[in-house]
């Protein structure tokens, strides 16, 4: 399984190559090379941001169509709390679980019945692992990813329980296959999800080897398909929904957290935030905390990317709808429990070192900080970095060259121009052979063209060659 | 080039949006130099520390940080009042730090034996009036 596997991706097509991207990015995982962008798979943890902000609509999440359903005998949909909060004036679940069903699924098995099995066990956990306080949420498979990547000093303190999802998925097939006696092949377990995140961790899940969910759909793709049916079931609806409070709490920011009856929890949300929150974390600035509960996305599981409603509207709409419901309405069993754990420990992956060694490593630093005062300081972009300090990154990397740089090409551009106006004055006091005069105002000529160009290029590469594409990419492989 | 980066930066007194961002800015090129994630937490909390005080107590002031590949210096000077009773400034929950940064959540009285406890040496050279110079090294 490919470690670094990714479900958020560019179509070349669209993109225009545009810095809007690249300043979002909150792990300077793109740079736009020969007028399109690049997503550097090692740096990018999937959690979606390019995707708001592409004006274009050039990069996209991966996911499954609707046709899944007639790939499988059986099918199971797992519908998420985020999903409760996209409908407006919706008063009861079991009007989307039985919609689900009139929608073609065989079954359905909510995600937030799952998660009130997981806060159970982690009040267990807290309650067991003093030392490893304050544990981190790894519900969100953007935020684990990037501990991975970026804050190896926290990777101990991350919950080592698999997330709703997973936990749903193997109780989800255990009914089907008891009820149905059909072989695994032959059953689906369907996750409907609010963000690119979870398809990627259903390809390359952390925690454990193989996820049990077998395809994944979008939240905006099954919203319009299961409005109709949601209106054919709304009289009578079948009390299906085995969720309380708290599992549906999960679906936004602070709802995990609020499951573990403590208070000595923090919630954040919004990539930015939970970045800041982990440096200070790392740092050890927070005394006397349990849970440290992190979402990606504004709001929380509501504001992911492939969800319809504003997320702060969800969230109103979450709690309007747990409002009268049981604390929680599913409890932990034996047979749950063993589903519950992780399998597999999460390691650290160093993918930011400057080199391989910490030799090289100090050199290029070095380079780094001898550039940064070259550089102009000013993070336009145009060189297709997101700062200054990113190119000069990629240029210690080898991945990049100072003539990405417009600002130094300018400058090296003014240079040569005045060596030739003062080779101009010495040929005028006739002091060298009129043939070499020549020559040598002939190499200046060429030099300035060829950075003309450049400086050309690096303003408009539509009119790029295949040459120069397939040069991109073999210097993509070697970063 | 040699093993050696030296890196400086200028603390501006009474600004705690700013303050951290030195030992941030060290951390991250630490982490990209593949210094061991332990030797990297030391250095972050214990300049943190330090970069706290020197806004607090010492109007600001400078620090300049050595990597060498088998440690890593900070010196951070500043011209503040200085540390009249060294001893006791060392121990734990002892502070002289004002009501309103205690507001802040600063100033518990934790900052130099922090510095003491996750560096592997340090020397504390101050005199009242002129300033205060500490030396800390965390070896890796």
């Amino acid at each position: 399984m490919d470690k670094f596997y990714h479900s958020v991706r560019l179509d070349a097509d669209l993109c225009k190559g545009c810095i809007n991207c690249i300043k979002r990015c909150p792990t300077e995982a793109i740079r736009v090379r020969h007028g399109k962008a690049q997503i550097n798979s090692k740096f990018c943890i999937d959690c979606g941001e390019c995707i708001r902000i592409c004006p274009h609509h050039a990069k996209h999440a991966t996911y499954d169509t609707l046709d899944v359903l007639k790939e499988f005998e059986y099918t199971v949909a797992l519908p998420p709390p985020s999903l409760y909060g996209q409908f407006n004036h919706l008063e009861d679940v079991n009007i989307i679980l039985n919609g689900l069903l009139r929608m073609g699924f065989d079954d359905v098995f909510e995600v937030g019945a799952a998660a009130e099995l997981v806060s159970e066990a982690t009040r267990q956990y807290i309650r067991d692992h003093r030392e490893q306080r304050p544990i981190i949420s790894t519900a969100c498979p953007t935020v684990v990813r990037l501990i991975r990547v970026r804050f190896p000093n926290l990777i101990p303190h991350l919950l080592p329980l698999n997330p709703p999802i997973e936990v749903a998925a193997h109780l989800a097939l255990e009914q089907a296959t008891i009820k149905t006696g059909l072989p695994r092949e032959k059953i689906g377990i369907i996750f409907i999800s609010p963000c690119p995140s979870k398809v990627t961790y259903v390809q390359s899940p952390l925690g454990v080897a193989k996820s049990e969910v077998n395809r994944v759909l979008a939240i905006k793709d099954v919203y319009t398909q299961l409005l109709p049916h949601m209106k054919a079931v709304r009289e009578n609806p079948l009390e299906l929904g085995k969720a309380g409070k708290i599992g549906i709490s999960w679906g936004r920011s602070g709802g995990e957290a609020s499951g573990l009856f403590t208070e000595s929890y923090l919630a954040a949300d919004g990539i930015e935030n939970v970045i800041r929150v982990l440096e200070d974390l790392e740092d050890e600035k927070f005394t006397n905390l349990k849970f440290v509960e992190l979402n990606a996305c504004n709001g929380g599981c509501v504001g992911g990317v492939l969800t319809v409603e504003n997320p702060y509207v969800a969230e109103v709409k979450l709690k309007y709808l747990h409002k009268y419901m049981p604390v929680a309405k599913s409890h932990m069993v034996d047979e749950a429990e063993k589903y519950v754990p992780w399998t597999e420990a999460v390691q650290f992956e160093p993918v930011f070192h400057l080199g391989e060694t910490m030799r090289e490593s100090f050199t290029r630093l070095n380079q780094v900080e001898q550039l940064c005062k070259r550089f102009p300081g000013l993070d336009c972009g145009s060189c297709g970095a997101p700062t200054c300090k990113a190119l000069a990154e990629d240029i210690a990397r080898g991945a990049a060259t100072e003539k990405d740089c417009i600002y130094c090409l300018r400058q090296d551009i003014g240079k040569l121009s005045s060596e030739v106006s003062a080779l101009a004055d010495i040929i005028s006091e006739k002091q060298v052979q009129r043939r070499d005069a020549v020559n040598i105002l002939r190499e200046y000529v060429t030099k300035i063209a060829d950075e003309m160009l450049l400086l050309d290029n690096q303003g408009a590469w539509n009119g790029k060659s295949e040459e120069a594409m397939e040069e991109g990419k073999d210097s993509e492989n070697d970063a | 080039m040699e093993d050696r980066i030296i890196l400086e930066y200028p603390i501006s007194p009474d600004d705690f949006t700013r303050a951290g961002e030195a030992s941030s800015d060290v951390k991250k090129k630490l982490k990209q130099m593949g210094i061991p994630p332990e030797i990297i937490r030391k250095v972050a909390i214990a300049m943190y520390e330090g970069e706290i005080n020197m806004v607090i107590h010492a109007q600001g002031g400078k620090i300049t940080v050595e990597i060498l590949a088998d440690a890593v210096t900070m010196i951070l000077q500043d011209r503040g009042p200085g540390i009249p009773d060294v001893e006791l400034a060392m121990q734990a929950g002892y502070s002289t730090a004002p009501e309103e940064i205690r507001n802040l959540g600063f100033g518990a009285g934790m900052g130099l034996p922090n510095m003491k406890k996750y560096s592997d040496e340090m020397d504390i050279q101050t005199t009242l009036g002129v300033g205060t110079t500490i030396t800390m090294v965390v070896r890796l």
